[in-house]
């Protein structure tokens, strides 16, 4: 029962945080509405039973993607970025198509889940009592590292990739900006360094001329 | 109605998937919010791969969310730095500007 209104709750949020998203006139409402569908669905998950996924979410998403999302739409410009498909001729087109589409695959989806056969082993109705002495934290990295060991090292690599990459295509090399150049400091002689001079009496001696 | 079993989970997750494809179709003057709306499909997948993997006791779903969740991170890392390179080359990530490929 508990179960029941705490997952119409979560999900009746999640639903209408996601349409917010996409029809939110101003681009950091709806990074904020992702935020809140994402703590929602994380909320989810804890409920369900896979609780360090919802932690993960928490910590990923919500800590460092929506971060992100929001230092990029504040980094633009944002005036220029309202969202005005409601009001664009051009954009009214595209409307009927996109709502056409999208209703066709939910109602596949919808046909997917009413005829599934389940399998005999399904528990359809699972009673959330958890009194299993391994946690789900614990069973699952007692797989991950074991079983999926290539798969998560694979993963390590995107990860890398992508931070290599989003440095790469966002580095810029500015003009006029003094830097320090550690070979050219380290591998500097004597000879171009110091210069001895012989000093004339009441002349004194010109430098950098 | 009540009884909340793998059919509830599974049609939340349609719901939200079909909410993500009309924010790609629809949205036609910015280009961060089709990032956004690609996430929440991806996050619709995760809602299918977690409910199975609790309701058939296989903790093989976790873990293949735990990577999916790891590229979707990844891609949003690349698409937002795609994003400003542009805005800095072109002045602008509206969707009907940007039209260089002639699409």
């Amino acid at each position: 029962m508990a179960h029941a209104i705490f997952f119409y709750i979560f999900s009746t949020i999640a639903i209408i945080s996601a349409i917010m998203v996409t029809v939110s006139k101003n681009t950091v409402h709806s990074v904020f509405f992702l935020i809140l569908d994402f703590i929602s669905i994380s909320c989810l998950f804890i409920m369900i039973g896979a609780e360090f996924l919802g932690m993960i979410m928490l910590i990923v998403y919500v800590g460092a993607v929506a971060v992100l999302f929001l230092f990029v739409v504040m980094m633009l410009n944002v005036a220029q970025q309202t969202n005005q498909w409601f009001s664009s001729a051009y954009s009214s087109r595209h409307i009927p198509i996109g709502l056409i589409i999208s209703i066709i695959i939910f109602f596949e989806l919808i046909i997917v889940i009413g005829g599934w056969k389940y399998k005999p082993d399904l528990f359809n109705q699972k009673d959330l009592n958890f009194t299993d002495t391994v946690s789900n934290t614990h069973s699952l990295g007692q797989i991950l590292y074991t079983d999926y060991i290539h798969i998560f090292q694979i993963s390590g690599m995107i990860l890398l990739v992508a931070m290599i990459g989003a440095i790469v295509l966002t580095f810029r090399q500015r003009e006029g900006v003094k830097k320090q150049n550690y070979i050219k400091q380290i591998s500097r002689e004597r000879s171009e360094g110091v210069e001895v001079l012989n000093v004339e009496s009441n002349k004194g001696v010109k430098i950098d001329d | 109605m009540i009884e909340i079993g793998l059919g509830h989970y599974l049609t939340l997750a349609a719901i939200i998937f079909s909410i993500g494809i009309i924010g790609i179709f629809l949205n036609r003057k910015n280009i961060i919010v089709i990032l956004m709306s690609i996430e929440l499909i991806l996050l619709a997948v995760n809602i299918n791969l977690v409910s199975f993997s609790i309701y058939l006791n296989d903790l093989a779903g976790q873990v293949f969310t735990l990577f999916i969740l790891t590229v979707a991170a990844a891609e949003a890392a690349i698409g937002l730095a795609i994003i400003v390179v542009y805005f800095r080359n072109a002045g602008t990530i509206r969707v009907e500007e940007i039209d260089k490929l002639k699409g």
